[in-house]
């Protein structure tokens, strides 16, 4: 049975995201998915859903949902202050809302992007295999006021996709750890010194395509020809300034790539807020 | 073949190969050639590979678990792929109008190179434009061709909507926007045609490897091709290279 959530209040770039487009990189499609994988893929367990099932993100602001059906939702993330029907309720990660109930949130202060998932996950279209969110792959980049979302309410046995229970995000806390990007070596021993060893603060620039850090780094690489990125590829640009491109990032770039995060690193750093200081940590493969 | 690659593991789950760094159509042909037998002959355990001017970036579908092997087996291809041959490339004739209504910085880029908006239309319908790779935009063309006589820098401040069509210029580059953007680029005409159609199967039907010319029409042409693209009616232009 097909069911629906209408979105009251948007929030901020609150949108669906599975773990992302793929096969689609040689024409220009970012990967796109949900900034945190391991809040969403934990909120996908939580239900026994599939590991890919689409859930809803949202991002700093939270959105006022209307369920127009009843349903089973978990919540990860930021979503760590749920408020049904207009009173704060205790956190359950795993809850059931009746049919005209309204879920908003509280904002949760330490991190960045909050998820919604629900059994069976949400079935928006799939567009080029992936049911994520984007500019003008999707029919809209984010959830507007009033804009619907399908679900649906019958367990789907025939599935046999395996499940999987995401690992623990183990870093501590500040660190990002990194492998040396394919110019790397380029840079002087004091550079790469410097990228090791200094703190870098989270700039207020930020978005699914990338992250700003705040301290620069002198630089005298000349750009490279343009070349293949990926999420979690740090780039130096002319400036200085170091960008971490994120989930929906270019597919290519001309800024020389630095340093590549480690995957759960791209999590870590996804939900660290603006203004919090880190240090990279260089691994080898 | 003939070139010394560079193999290198990227993130946990992609190894990056690179080739001399410049630009070349025969470094194109070689990385395009060693993506087709890739795709051939690893096809389960590769999810996408991004290739650019002198790169591929081989995405896999699990975490590596020994770099060396995958590194020795993609060796192994290249030795014995294919040769050019295999690839299949297409010229396309792009219409492009280059007419005032829909060329709103070709006056300004003209009076800047002090050149007649004629002369313009002929340097840059004279080439035939290299595909070399696909990125920036979904569909965005990166192109090679370009007359030095119609380089020119981007704009200082971009704009924040560049509209879907527009055929521009930027630095030592022409291209088309696939869609609505910001871009910093200046626009010297508009094409009907969709370079990129999620619908289609690939969504592209331009591949790295192929060439385009840019064909001057009227107004009334592009409304009429913009008609017949919108209706499924349209043929584009194309002989197989």
């Amino acid at each position: 049975m097909r069911s629906t959530i209408t979105i009251l209040k948007p929030g901020l770039f609150t949108s669906i995201q599975d773990l992302g487009r793929f096969g689609y990189s040689e024409y220009g499609v970012p990967v796109s998915g949900a900034m945190d994988q391991y809040a969403m893929q934990l909120s996908n367990t939580l239900l026994d859903n599939l590991k890919n099932d689409a859930v809803l993100e949202w991002t700093l602001l939270p959105p006022v949902l209307q369920f127009n059906d009843t349903a089973k939702i978990s919540l990860t993330g930021a979503s760590l202050f749920p408020m049904l029907n207009n009173k704060v309720i205790k956190y359950s990660a795993v809850m059931e809302v009746q049919k005209g109930d309204v879920l908003s949130f509280k904002p949760c202060r330490n991190l960045v992007y909050g998820y919604v998932g629900i059994l069976n996950g949400f079935q928006s279209p799939d567009v080029l295999n992936s049911k994520s969110f984007y500019n003008g792959i999707t029919e809209i980049p984010s959830c507007q006021k009033n804009t619907i979302l399908p679900f649906k309410t019958l367990k789907d046995l025939t599935s046999t996709a395996t499940r999987v229970i995401p690992q623990l995000d183990e870093e501590q806390d500040g660190v990002i750890h990194v492998f040396p990007g394919p110019e790397f070596d380029q840079l002087s021993k004091s550079q790469q010194q410097k990228l090791m060893t200094s703190k870098f603060t989270i700039g207020q620039t930020r978005s699914r395509m990338g992250i700003q850090l705040q301290e620069k780094l002198d630089n005298d690489l000349s750009g490279i020809i343009t070349s293949p990125v990926l999420p979690g590829t740090v780039q130096l640009t002319p400036d200085g300034t170091l960008v971490v491109l994120m989930r929906d990032a270019q597919t290519t770039g001309g800024y020389p790539r630095v340093l590549q995060l480690s995957e759960k690193a791209i999590n870590t750093i996804a939900q660290t807020p603006s203004g919090t200081q880190l240090e990279f940590e260089l691994q080898q493969f | 073949m003939t070139y010394e690659l560079k193999y290198k593991q990227y993130s946990e789950r992609a190894i990056l190969v690179a080739w001399p760094s410049r630009i070349d159509k025969n470094i194109l042909e070689d990385v395009l050639l060693f993506k087709n037998s890739i795709k051939i002959k690893k096809d389960k355990v590769i999810v996408q590979i991004t290739s650019t001017y002198n790169s591929l970036l081989i995405f896999y579908t699990s975490t590596i678990k020994d770099v060396y092997s995958e590194i020795s087996a993609l060796r192994s291809i290249y030795e014995t792929c294919g040769v050019a041959e295999n690839l299949q490339n297409h010229l396309w004739e792009i219409p492009v109008c280059y007419e005032d209504e829909l060329s709103p910085d070709l006056l300004s880029f003209c009076n800047q190179k002090k050149l007649s908006v004629d002369e313009f239309v002929a340097l840059h319908t004279a080439p035939t434009y290299q595909v070399y790779f696909i990125g920036f935009l979904p569909g965005f063309l990166y192109l090679g061709g370009l007359d030095p006589k119609l380089h020119f820098p981007r704009k200082q401040t971009p704009n924040l909507k560049v509209e879907k069509g527009s055929v521009a210029i930027g630095g030592q580059q022409t291209g088309i926007y696939p869609s609505n953007s910001p871009g910093g680029w200046h626009v010297v005409g508009k094409t009907p045609v969709e370079l990129f159609d999620k619908d289609r199967r690939p969504p592209c039907f331009i591949q790295p490897g192929d060439q385009i010319k840019y064909v001057a029409i009227s107004l009334e042409q592009y409304g009429d091709i913009f008609t017949k693209i919108k209706k499924g009616t349209y043929d584009l232009k194309s002989v197989k290279l």
